[in-house]
């Protein structure tokens, strides 16, 4: 018998797995169960992007494609991101299609990172930062927003965490699980701290096409910051494509280079299907993707109106498609809450603290559901908040 | 804009509160009232009505969609016999079309003979139509929007994140 835990890699023994998994394996043996808690959209992906693919399977060939992507695909984000953000890249050498956004992620950490770098990580964030930047012997160090700050990053919160051995800075706005989002004028004073700095900003604009009100502004488009940003995009919150697994980097040659490397040697080329899909998601579906933001922005009124009615307080998010209630009130922490909650409403929302310490205090509430489901949701959790105050219970 | 996007919600869903829609359209249930009011008096909105699905409500029941082939009249085109047509109860929608036939009539019975008896005795006859033809519905999947035949499951995972 192998003595495995002797033998396996000790960073990879270390890397702890998501904390979140243990609540929704008991979460899924539960009937009745109203979720709150998924991160992809409710919306079918646009029937003419399935439609390509479907032809696509009769009239081409499933071969690899370029390492980087298809030319013609490439050479579609490029006009995207111009008309969308005001972004040039060249789509021979610094834009590359990758599975899903995760990937492009990955392949910029592993890609920066040497052994002692510091890494500041923006908190409360997706959970895949932290566990990469460490495997890369890199030092991962939180940096927490705050509410009274619409957990927005400040150029005072930045310049605090600098030192001499930060490498890079990871920027994911619009922000899941907070809704947070980041306008010019917030960007243009981070800019303004790492001007003349040697500091990378990995940009994970994944939700950028839902904000709500406010057009989205790259970080990459702020003077100075192309040449030290990696833009991370995909298909999957923007154009409900989520299990299609694409997704894309923009980046200056030099680091774009590096990050091939990585996805030749791992990947080879991003499924191919998806990439035919994929360009008619960028040529054809700004309607389709209008007409769901309409309806999360519809959404996101009624639940951010009814949490606030209930007591359990938030921001109005303006970003992304998640509310992030504050649920000291209770005098629960974000675990007993959110357990308590699904024992007695069954009712299954996301403690905040998964995302990062400063979430403690708060819930992560998706809104990629129906209108009556989310109604539903919120007479539960009424029901179950005023249970609670009325008992006095730890008040 | 606020317009476009009220009408968008009712066509959803009708039963929402004016509070609710105010909510949702980031105004004050006041000014809701006031521009439903206004559809409603500008005849842009028609009225409210459910999505039913029929099979489940009442098994029994027969739909079927009759083209019909009319000669127009002189100076009234069309107009005179589809409202000539619309007054049956029976009917539930007329449209006027463009292609191989002229009018689409959708009407509604207790079964078939009463359906087929309707198109026999009361739209055939009558003064400019040259034919009918007749199919039933037999099952209905998507109306006004809305899937209806199936339940739909969310299959969605708490993949993480």
């Amino acid at each position: 018998m192998l003595d495995y835990d002797k033998l396996l890699s000790d960073k990879a023994k270390q890397m702890k797995p998501s904390g979140i998994r243990k609540f929704f394996d008991v979460v899924a043996t539960m009937d009745d169960v109203i979720s709150l808690g998924v991160g992809e959209p409710d919306f079918q992906t646009p029937w003419l992007v399935r439609q390509t693919a479907i032809e696509s399977l009769e009239r081409k060939r499933m071969i690899y494609t370029a390492n980087s992507g298809m030319a013609e695909l490439r050479q579609e984000i490029a006009r995207y991101v111009k008309r969308k953000y005001m972004l040039s890249y060249d789509p021979k050498t610094e834009i590359m299609v990758t599975v899903g956004g995760s990937e492009a992620i990955d392949l910029a950490i592993r890609s920066v990172v040497n052994p002692g770098d510091e890494v500041l990580v923006v908190e409360p964030s997706f959970v895949c930062y932290k566990p990469i930047v460490e495997l890369m012997h890199g030092v991962a160090v939180p940096i927490s927003t705050k509410l009274e700050n619409k957990f927005k990053l400040t150029p005072e919160e930045l310049q605090e965490h600098i030192t001499d051995k930060t490498k890079m800075l990871i920027l994911p706005y619009p922000n899941n699980p907070t809704g947070g989002i980041m306008t010019r004028s917030d960007l243009e004073a981070i800019a303004e701290v790492l001007r003349g700095t040697d500091i990378f900003v990995l940009s994970d604009e994944i939700y950028s096409e839902l904000t709500y009100g406010v057009k989205h502004v790259s970080i990459a488009a702020i003077d100075g910051m192309r040449e030290r940003t990696i833009y991370v995009s995909g298909f999957s919150k923007a154009f409900a494509m989520t299990g299609w697994r694409l997704g894309y980097f923009c980046a200056p040659e030099p680091l774009a280079e590096q990050m091939l490397k990585l996805h030749q040697y791992a990947i080879m080329s991003a499924p191919t299907l998806s990439q035919y899909a994929a360009i008619t998601a960028l040529r054809e579906c700004d309607r389709d993707v209008e007409k769901m933001v309409a309806e999360y922005d519809s959404r996101r009124r009624m639940l951010v109106d009814g949490f606030n009615r209930i007591g359990l307080t938030c921001f109005y998010p303006e970003g992304a498609f998640y509310i992030f209630p504050c649920i000291r009130s209770t005098g629960m922490n974000s675990e007993e809450f959110c357990e308590i909650l699904l024992q007695e409403e069954k009712v299954a929302v996301v403690p905040g603290n998964a995302f990062g310490d400063s979430g403690e205090g708060f819930i992560r509430v998706s809104y990629a559901y129906s209108l009556k489901h989310l109604q539903e949701a919120l007479r539960r959790i009424d029901r179950f908040v005023k249970r609670h105050h009325d008992a006095g219970d730890k008040l | 804009m606020m317009k476009d996007q009220l009408i968008a919600l009712l066509q959803k869903n009708a039963r929402l509160s004016n509070e609710e829609l105010a909510v949702m359209l980031g105004t004050d249930a006041a000014t809701v009232a006031a521009e439903i009011q206004k559809l409603e008096d500008d005849g842009i909105v028609k009225g409210y009505s459910a999505i039913v699905n029929e099979e489940l409500a009442d098994p029994d029941l027969v739909t079927a969609i009759i083209e019909l082939r009319i000669t127009p009249k002189r100076d009234s085109g069309y107009e005179e016999i589809a409202h000539t047509i619309m007054q049956y109860d029976e009917v539930e929608s007329i449209s006027l079309m463009a292609g191989a036939y002229d009018l689409s009539v959708t009407v509604k019975g207790r079964n078939v003979k009463e359906v087929s008896m309707f198109v026999s005795q009361c739209l055939a006859p009558l003064a400019g139509v040259l034919s009918t033809a007749t199919y039933f519905v037999l099952k209905k999947y998507k109306d006004k929007g809305i899937v209806i035949s199936e339940e739909e499951k969310d299959e969605r995972g708490y993949y993480f994140p």
